[in-house]
């Protein structure tokens, strides 16, 4: 569903993304994992295209991602992304947030989107603003908004990274849920006890390039590479 | 509102009546009977005034939006061109220009005579300037990530702008345009230099005929003050309102 081929991005001198390949199929849940840097979100955001590798290619789909496609933004929709800090629209309530994008492609549905808010566990939210959320209730009204557009594929990028720690469970066990529908998902994160729980397989990465990639219960039982071993001792 | 109001009035008598009592001691003696009969020339100059900055202010914005959108061009040539516009306007004295778009390039066109439409017109070009950087602030101080989460739904650059970018950027241009009016209002002052006939304009008259000078000129300090206090006020109403600019945890003085 996913593919990376060859795909490399340098910003200056730094070296974000050294000639990754990697292939996520239809369903699958891949988790990203590796220090602060080391080409995590960088990898995501080629996906929609909010990055252009510079040499490389990433298809979704079966379809190139270009940003310079005409139809960048029929692909956009098609695959949803939650930020780190949430980056809900502020002039607009939790339900407009997750209406905005259905609204603006004629398919309006308000039902829906309240189903939605639903099963992220924020129904009675829908009528208030953001900043009157909880950090927690903010990242799943997000990702209640990025479900919108029935995207084929999630992305998320250190989706609890900027929660209390109180927060962070129930924005994975959202994650989980989606994750048991068989929605395809890539994340990039530091909740290890979430990567080893739901991932179908686990990516070190490490100054851009894929250091390690295995199944959890591989990796972070026996980690094959130094780099690798180094990182999960810290963290573990 | 009601009793922040009151307070504000009461104050403002008190302040009054010690200033008047302090003007009693000097030996000026105050006659503000010859106002009285300039009292048509000052409706028209207040009217003046008025049209004036209503005037400039349209201009001022319509000029502005281009400046604007020329300062945030991903082109270097047009971006250049918006800088310099606001570098040479911000940079030289509003009664400079004046001057020079009346008796510099005005005169050399013909037909154009009215000083009115020469003065509004140079006072719009001056505003805007300082306009367009109001609105290229408010745009550029809506974060990054709501274009990208924005984007990231499907919405295309036109749509993104519309429904996500704009509406956060007017609510905080707001405040600073509402300020941008009453600074305007007290510029137009300067219109009197190429002769428009504006308040100020009279003042100066019955200063040359030796008229109660200084009786004219607070008289004009308290017409402006007409116009500008209820823009202050719907300023303070408005940034109330929209929830910006709340009162910071810091008291200064």
């Amino acid at each position: 569903m996913i593919e990376f081929k060859g795909v490399s991005k340098r910003y200056g001198e730094v070296v974000a993304l050294e000639d990754v390949d990697l292939v996520i199929d239809k369903g699958e849940v891949v988790v990203l994992i590796g220090p602060s840097g080391s080409g995590k979100s960088t990898l995501l955001r080629c996906v929609n295209a909010l990055e252009t590798p510079d040499t490389g290619t990433v298809t979704f789909d079966n379809r190139v991602v270009q940003r310079t496609d005409g139809d960048v933004s029929e692909l956009r929709a098609q695959v949803g992304m939650v930020f780190q800090h949430f980056h809900l629209f502020p002039h607009l309530t939790a339900l407009g947030n997750v209406m905005l994008a259905p609204r603006l492609a004629r398919e309006r549905d308000e039902a829906h989107a309240r189903a939605l808010l639903e099963r992220v566990g924020v129904a009675d939210k829908a009528d208030v603003y953001p900043d009157t959320l909880s950090g927690g209730q903010k990242q799943r009204v997000a990702i209640a908004r990025a479900l919108a557009m029935r995207p084929k594929a999630m992305l998320f990028d250190e989706p609890t990274s900027a929660l209390d720690p109180e927060m962070v469970g129930e924005v994975l066990a959202v994650m989980r849920q989606l994750a048991g529908e068989g929605m395809t998902m890539l994340v990039a994160t530091h909740e290890m006890g979430f990567a080893r729980e739901v991932a179908h397989r686990v990516v070190f990465m490490d100054g851009g390039r894929l250091v390690e990639i295995a199944p959890p219960d591989e990796i972070f039982s026996n980690p094959q590479r130094k780099r690798t071993q180094a990182f999960l001792s810290k963290v573990l | 509102m009601g009793r922040e109001f009151a307070t504000r009035v009461g104050l403002t008598v008190l302040f009054l009546a010690a200033l008047t009592a302090a003007f009693a001691r000097s030996p000026y003696e105050f006659d503000f009977s010859p106002i009285w009969a300039f009292r048509v020339r000052f409706v028209k100059g207040f009217l003046c005034t008025i049209g004036a900055t209503a005037l400039a202010y349209v201009v001022g914005l319509a000029l502005g939006v281009l400046v604007a959108i020329a300062r945030l061009s991903k082109n270097i040539f047009i971006r250049h061109i918006g800088d310099f516009y606001v570098e040479v306007v911000r940079g030289t004295p509003f009664i400079v220009q004046v001057a020079i778009a009346w008796w510099g390039i005005a005169s050399q066109i013909e037909g154009v005579e009215s000083r009115f439409i020469v003065g509004t017109l140079a006072l719009g070009v001056f505003a805007a300037a300082y306009m367009g950087e109001i609105l290229r602030a408010g745009i550029e101080s809506v974060e990054r990530g709501q274009f990208e989460a924005a984007v990231s739904l499907g919405l295309d650059r036109r749509q993104t702008l519309q429904y996500v970018v704009f509406p956060q950027a007017i609510k905080r241009m707001i405040p600073p345009m509402t300020g941008e009016l009453i600074a305007l209002t007290k510029e137009s002052s300067l219109l009197f230099t190429i002769g428009v006939v504006e308040m100020m304009s009279v003042a100066k008259d019955m200063k040359a005929k030796d008229l109660a000078t200084l009786e004219a000129l607070i008289f004009v300090a308290v017409l402006y003050l007409v116009i500008t206090i209820p823009l202050s006020l719907l300023a303070r109403r408005l940034e109330r309102k929209l929830g910006e600019g709340r009162r910071s945890g810091v008291d200064l003085l």
